[in-house]
């Protein structure tokens, strides 16, 4: 089992996406602050936001930013457990493993000599990692509240009120419908493959079944693709899109739009170097 | 691969998106100018199939497992321009929808994997598998060979835009306010995993898949093979002889590269005695050398335009004007060339 886990591993992979897009749509459908709000609104504004995050150098204003996004989170009627467990750890892991050896690698005013004075950490070292930290935690936590408290369909119907070219919004509404479809076969794939071994394979038999595997999803997509444009054919599709916007802009949308802006605005007068 | 917000400065972000839209554009036109209706389900797919390949663990020798990112399967089968549509579309919904990526990086990404990686992948496996025919074994090493070179190029524009963050980016302290690492950091730090890991995932996959599809969908091979349908390698004069492109590539690859002045100084003529197997160089330049460097003067000497001050930014944006002139000139060949087919056929 332990040699095979390359395909365990897939599993989980693919399981953990579709678990992962289930629970975006369970929040987008609840009563919370940031979903009260025009679809265009929180897309601008949460992207505000982000955009003050990165052009901030200070990091008590990222700081203050991180803290904004926490009630905004759970006035949205976002858990802070799950936003822990989907960005806030891993980000952590990944971008402090990333941000560590800067802490000796930046040169500068040596303040801590762990190794006896070879690697000093520097104060410049130490405030870089923190300041990439910092950003980084902020920046994925505004994006990731985008992402639960927005249906997928509202947010392609904001892109196409941006002006995104009708094909393109399109081909992310059909790709997005096809990641399930391919995940749910692949997954089968695999868990009949598994469940049909006895046994290990080589390195070798592993990376062959894993291609042929990849080729017959690969075969199967071109079989959809066929079948998907023979039935936009059948109703009449000749490569003219409608999509429809039923959005409207409200009184409180305005104030949520003006405010995201100003507070985004206001961070980034203030976190100027 | 995929850079997260957070890393890059917003200027940066905004120059790769730049870079981006111009693929994204090409691309779209070209998709337009030849079957939209039928395009539109098949990259939509291929793009389904790409994102779903990423989370495919590939066993890789060593006991480790990778992921490959599908370029190189969708510029063989698609083509560059279909290829960079299907893998940004992927990426606009790993970081729009599952929050993998970022969205102020979204240009940066794209301009890495789908742009640069499709197009790196396809020049690589056209040139590699030039002549072959649909089932030759030549198209699985070139398969196998353009997506180790792709992730590798992708992963080292991404390691660039990394290592001069630092450069350009620090406060009056020094401190850096974005990916803290110089290029000479950053380059081997990105690279050692994608030649040891990530390349060699994407070349396994991408030349298994080539070889399953000669042996059960070998059609799908067709469109960029560079093939007329039904004709084999025998039938085209100038794929006789593949072996000949090779050598005139490495022939010049493998010199360097020389100015008249460089005949004049003892640094430049040790450089030309190393690069000539240790034959001195002539003690004055080559008069048709001479009578030719002076036809030609660049706009932007050494990648340092004049009125830059600082060399790290004149290298970066001398690199993003080349790469999106590359990109430019690409598809003006790939339009006059199709112009040219279409005059060609009869009516």
């Amino acid at each position: 089992m332990s040699r095979n886990r390359a395909i365990a591993a897939t599993l989980v992979s693919l399981t953990r996406a579709l678990g992962r897009a289930l629970i975006s749509e369970r929040v987008a459908r609840q009563r919370g602050l940031l979903q009260a709000l025009d679809p265009r609104v929180r897309v601008i504004g949460l992207f505000a936001l982000v955009l003050a995050v990165i052009l901030s150098d200070r990091i008590s204003v990222i700081v203050a930013l991180f803290c904004a996004a926490v009630v905004v989170a759970l006035l949205s009627k976002v858990s802070l457990a799950s936003l822990a467990a989907r960005v806030w750890l891993p980000v952590l892991f990944f971008t402090g493993v990333i941000a560590l050896p800067a802490l000796v690698l930046t040169p500068g005013e040596p303040i801590l000599a762990p190794t006896g004075g070879s690697f000093p950490v520097t104060a410049q070292g130490m405030s870089a990692a923190l300041l990439l930290i910092a950003r980084v935690e902020t920046a994925v936590t505004l994006t990731t509240l985008l992402i639960l408290c927005t249906p997928w369909m509202q947010v392609l119907q904001a892109l196409r009120a941006f002006h995104v070219p009708q094909d393109v919004v399109v081909m992310l509404a059909m790709t997005h419908r096809y990641i399930f479809l391919l995940a749910e076969t692949a997954g089968q794939m695999f868990e009949s493959r598994q469940s049909r071994t006895v046994g290990v394979f080589d390195g070798a038999t592993r990376r062959r079944m894993t291609a042929r595997t990849a080729g017959v999803l690969l075969s199967k997509s071109v079989e959809l693709s066929n079948e998907v444009f023979l039935s936009m054919q059948s109703r009449g599709f000749r490569g003219d899109v409608r999509v429809l916007s039923a959005f409207r802009m409200r009184s409180r949308d305005y104030i949520g739009l003006v405010a995201f802006l100003v507070a985004g605005g206001v961070a980034v007068w203030i976190g100027r170097s | 691969m995929h850079i997260p917000d957070g890393y890059l400065s917003p200027s940066t972000c905004a120059a790769l998106y730049a870079g981006a839209a111009l693929g994204w554009y090409g691309g779209l036109q070209r998709i337009k100018r030849t079957l939209a209706t039928r395009m539109i389900p098949l990259i939509s797919v291929f793009a389904a199939f790409s994102f779903v390949l990423m989370m495919f663990n590939l066993p890789l020798p060593g006991g480790t497992t990778g992921h490959a990112l599908g370029v190189t399967i969708a510029s063989i089968v698609l083509g560059p321009a279909g290829s960079i549509l299907a893998i940004s579309i992927a990426i606009a919904i790993q970081a729009l929808f599952f929050g993998d990526g970022g969205i102020t990086t979204l240009g940066a990404n794209c301009f890495n994997m789908a742009i640069v990686g499709s197009l790196v992948a396809y020049a690589t496996y056209r040139i590699v598998a030039a002549g072959a025919e649909i089932t030759s074994r030549r198209r699985l090493l070139a398969a196998g060979l353009a997506g180790y070179v792709a992730t590798n190029a992708a992963a080292f524009l991404a390691a660039v835009e990394f290592g001069i963050q630092p450069m350009l980016f620090r406060d009056a302290s020094g401190v850096p306010q974005y990916a803290p690492y110089a290029l000479g950091v950053a380059i081997p730090a990105m690279m050692i995993g994608h030649l040891a890991i990530a390349g060699v995932a994407e070349g396994i996959i991408a030349a298994g898949l080539v070889a399953y599809l000669q042996a059960a969908d070998p059609a799908l091979l067709q469109s960029t093979s560079g093939l007329a349908p039904g004709a084999t390698a025998a039938c085209q004069p100038s794929m006789r002889h593949p072996q000949r492109r090779w050598w005139i590539a490495i022939a010049l690859l493998a010199w360097g590269e020389w100015s008249a002045s460089s005949f004049s100084s003892a640094e430049g003529r040790a450089r030309i005695a190393a690069a000539s197997q240790n034959r001195p160089a002539p003690p004055v330049a080559p008069t048709g050398l001479q009578r030719l460097s002076s036809l030609w003067t660049s706009p932007v000497p050494a990648y340092a335009p004049p009125v830059l001050k600082s060399t790290s930014f004149g290298y970066f944006l001398s690199g993003m004007f080349g790469v999106g002139l590359v990109i430019m000139l690409s598809l003006a060949l790939q339009a006059y060339l199709q112009h040219r087919r279409g005059a060609g056929q009869p009516g």
